[in-house]
């Protein structure tokens, strides 16, 4: 067996499997709104961050996430709340004062009767989303975006350097606001203006970019081989019609607007054009890769922990299994057994990924 | 290896060329070192090298470079790759990517290197350079030194053949300029690499050159030569060079080692002499901090600072980089809350007192100049800090004209060499004439002549009852103007004394002629030329 199969070996995970064990329990957060699987799903989550997290900069987005979530979950319930009425139930918790609004707002209620079922499904609809929140933190604090984006196929590397260069630009101009700001107060100047403040932070990004775009050239930047524009043109083309292909059949899937076999041919074939146009826009490229990520058998198990339990969650909901949805607001949510075992699956890359040893700050 | 036959640049828009009729040759092998004042074209005939100019930067380019054989006017720079690599002045707007391992790697990338070549050359790479410990590290995270050198290393992975540098000592403390010259001795020594680097420093580099190209700016010829010819008469020469000039040492030495071969004579001429110095008339106290501790998070920048700095000094600021000097001079005017401790700058507390009241008590030019300058134009910039400081008009434009006379008036500020910006920063803080003035390395990329005007404006302040706090890495600045020198260490206040007596003891931070004199105590060559002429 080679030494990267092997899951003790340390070694960062593909940003790519990380990515996509998140992308699987966000779906199976999606397929339930019941409180014990939300909370299970991000005690997973929370505990392979744990586990697993180096000490770089963006490993600290789970918590970022989380506080997002938090936010989220909170401003469902007050608007919720605010708005709630006698309809979604009749336990009433508490009365707020009611504004008096006019006639043509008739159907809307501000302040009045809190039902306890409005709160409590505002809070379970909010935590199902904060949940998939975290998700998407857990993904960012295990996988630097940079390192995905440089796993990108060789034909859209141009489009994965733009984002690295803006992913670098944007916390630098807050940095370059900061200190503007500081600045103006060696002129004696209290209140800024967009001269004073926003124009020497543009100019100075301006300025900052020339001077990348000159390091790049010269270090051999955009050197290509050379391709007919014919061929180019075809080439952007596939893209372009690749991807509205893939975009008409994912809608036409989830929505019945198409056939069944018709919105997978769709997909099938949008799904061709763009394989292909990335396939042929690669002979344009002459780069090589740098110690690329390996794809190993780490990659694959967390890849299929994060499957399974989307799988299960999905056939769950489709078969109509008990306790992923509550039947009222207010009953003591069950646990449904093999959902549970599906999410728990999840927890597998605290195992599978090998441990952190490469790209942490000595 | 590089060819220039008769090149002559002129940007867009511009009247006179910015590089004339140039003409020389750089045998393989050799370091050559590009001299002249702020602003005239060192860094534009740098960046012909490589065909960013005119490629990238736009204009006109006459006459032929050729390097490797290849003619940058058919070349694009990325065709060039890997045959020139540039280093740019700042290292860290060159970066592409986000730790030293893949910076290093990414020439190699762009040119389709094979993978296991690419390997081999990285770690080759960082050991040449001494940075197999920082491999993993973030290139944010890296001192001054390391990223300099991790922009070289990046630079040499694809092996190019020639390698040019824009200052790259400029931004460094002396022992990361030392580790940065050391790295580059070895490149041109075992490996042939063509080396071609602009600097100011003089003092730091041109004991390495092997041919010296100055460019006068202006309508001036570029001259070349070797260095010892050239430095007899080139306007700006480094201190050892200067002494060798007055002592008329011949062959003129270029290194401190040269020179105290050379100066048995003089010591002894010199021996009793003392050297004559500007007595201070201490004045009212105008900066205090007492137990001063500053931090950024978990970053503790000073920890338990007290000093006192009086009317009439003028005090140096030295340390490492990231040894917490900016900090103490943001602490100074309010930039920074201290987290215990107190400031009081001309007898206020910076934090509590309105900006407006605040410059007419303390000035600072920051470390990044252009962050004071908020107009389109030279002049408009002066008429707006005339206005800010309530001075009379005209008053910036005069102190400007007196720092770099020949800055045009409707250039915007930011068309101005790094010099010229600072000068023009400078001029504009200058002209509040705070009683304290803060000055945050104030002498990168400034030629010796605006050093020279720089160090007479500081001396006239501190005469008038100023007092002139200025961080700095400039060994030679310090001797010439300093009368106390305060050296800060990871955020405490390590030694705190005379110039002669802090600067002198110290191996890195001693100048030039107090190395080639000692043990005497002379530490300018203005000095030893004032007990000469006493003595005859």
């Amino acid at each position: 067996m080679r030494a990267v199969h092997r899951l003790t070996l340390p070694r960062a995970l593909h940003p790519g499997a990380w990515w996509l064990w998140a992308l699987g329990m966000a779906v199976a957060a999606s397929r339930t709104r019941n409180p014990v699987l939300l909370l299970m799903i991000l005690a997973v989550t929370g505990f392979v961050v744990a586990a697993r997290r180096t000490d770089a900069p963006w490993a600290n987005s789970y918590a970022a996430f989380l506080k997002l979530g938090l936010v989220v979950i909170g401003v469902r319930v007050v608007l919720q709340a605010l708005l709630s009425t006698r309809s979604q139930g009749p336990t009433v918790l508490f009365t707020l004062p009611q504004l008096a609004l006019p006639d043509w707002a008739a159907g809307v209620k501000l302040g009045g009767e809190v039902s306890a079922e409005a709160v409590v499904t505002a809070l379970y609809d909010g935590g199902q989303l904060a949940v998939m929140l975290c998700c998407i933190g857990a993904a960012n604090a295990l996988a630097s975006p940079r390192r995905l984006l440089k796993s990108l196929p060789g034909a859209l590397y141009e489009m994965g350097v733009a984002c690295v260069v803006a992913l670098t630009f944007a916390p630098q101009l807050v940095t370059d606001a900061r200190r503007i700001r500081a600045a103006r107060r060696l002129r004696g100047r209290t209140r800024g203006s967009f001269r004073t403040t926003a124009m020497p932070v543009l100019e100075g990004a301006l300025d900052r970019s020339v001077e990348l775009a000159a390091a790049m050239d010269s270090r051999g930047y955009g050197r290509t081989a050379q391709v007919p524009r014919r061929q180019r043109r075809i080439t952007g083309l596939c893209v372009l019609l690749g991807l509205l292909g893939i975009l008409l059949g994912v809608y036409a899937l989830l929505t019945d607007a198409m056939s069944f076999p018709f919105a997978l041919l769709t997909l099938a074939i949008g799904l061709l054009l763009a394989v292909s146009a990335l396939a042929i826009g690669r002979q344009r490229v002459t780069r090589t890769r740098y110690r690329p990520d390996p794809w190993a058998l780490p990659e694959w198990l967390v890849v299929a922990a994060g499957a399974v339990a989307a799988a299960v969650m999905v056939v769950a909901a489709v078969r109509g299994v008990h306790g992923l949805l509550l039947a009222g607001p207010l009953v003591v949510p069950p646990v449904p057994v093999l959902p549970v075992l599906g999410v728990l699956v999840g927890l597998a890359p605290a195992l599978a990924a090998p441990p952190q040893g490469r790209r942490v700050a000595a | 290896m590089i060819e220039f036959d008769r090149v002559s640049v002129t940007y867009d828009g511009a009247a006179e060329p910015a590089v004339r009729d140039v003409s020389f040759t750089v045998p393989e092998g050799e370091l050559a070192l590009v001299i002249g004042r702020t602003g005239s074209g060192k860094s534009t005939l740098l960046r012909t090298i490589n065909g960013l100019v005119p490629h990238f930067t736009g204009g006109t380019l006459a006459g032929r470079v050729l390097v490797n054989g290849r003619d940058t006017r058919e070349y694009r720079p990325r065709d060039l790759a890997d045959v020139v690599g540039f280093v740019g002045q700042d290292p860290l707007t060159g970066f592409v990517t986000d730790t030293v391992e893949d910076e290093l790697a990414y020439s190699m990338e762009s040119l389709g290197t094979p993978p296991d070549v690419m390997r081999r050359r990285v770690e080759e790479t960082l050991d040449l350079l001494g940075l197999a410990d920082v491999r993993d590290r973030a290139l944010t995270s890296l001192s001054g030194g390391q990223r300099q050198r991790t922009a070289i290393g990046a630079a040499l992975t694809s092996h190019p053949a020639v390698l040019v540098l824009d200052e790259p000592t400029s931004a460094l403390d002396p022992q990361a300029a030392e580790e940065v010259l050391a790295a580059l001795q070895r490149l041109v020594h075992d490996l042939g690499v063509t080396v071609v680097l602009a600097e100011h420093r003089l003092e730091r580099v041109v004991q390495y050159a092997d041919r010296v190209i100055e460019v006068p700016g202006g309508v001036g010829l570029v001259t070349t030569g070797l260095p010892a010819d050239q430095m007899v008469t080139a306007p700006v020469a480094p201190p050892v060079v200067e002494l060798g000039r007055l002592a008329g040492w011949s062959p003129l030495p270029l290194s401190v080692r040269d020179a105290r071969r050379s100066a048995g004579a003089l010591r002894t001429q010199l021996t009793g002499a003392v050297p004559l110095r500007r007595t201070v008339t201490f004045g009212v106290e105008l900066a205090r901090c007492s137990d001063l501790v500053v931090g950024y998070g978990s970053v503790t920048a000073l920890r338990g600072v007290s000093t006192s700095i009086r009317a009439g000094e003028i005090v140096a600021l030295m340390g490492r980089n990231g040894a917490g000097k900016s900090t103490l001079l943001n602490a100074l005017v309010g930039i920074v809350p201290p987290r215990s401790g107190t400031v009081t700058a001309s007898g206020a507390d910076p934090r509590r007192t309105r900006p407006a009241r605040l410059v007419q008590a303390v000035g600072l030019v920051p470390q990044e100049p252009a962050d004071l300058l908020y107009a389109a134009t030279v002049a408009d910039e002066c008429a707006g800090a005339d206005a800010d400081f309530k001075v009379a008009a005209g008053t910036c434009r005069a102190l400007l004209a007196r720092l770099a006379p020949d800055v045009a008036d409707e250039l915007h500020p930011r068309d101005l060499s790094e010099g010229q910006r600072l000068c023009l920063a400078l001029a504009v803080v200058l002209c509040g004439a705070p009683p304290l003035l803060l000055l945050d390395e104030p002498t990168r990329g400034l030629d010796y002549g605006a050093k020279r005007r720089l160090v007479e404006i500081l001396r006239e302040l501190a005469a008038a009852g100023h007092a002139v706090l200025l961080s700095t890495h400039d060994v030679e600045m310090v001797a010439e103007v300093a009368t106390r020198v305060m050296v800060l260490a990871d955020g405490e206040l390590v030694s705190d004394g005379e110039t002669a007596t802090v600067v002198a003891g110290s191996p890195a931070f001693a100048p030039q002629v107090a190395k080639i004199l000692a043990p005497l105590p002379f530490l300018t060559v203005g000095e030893v030329a004032t007990a000469l002429e006493r003595a005859s």
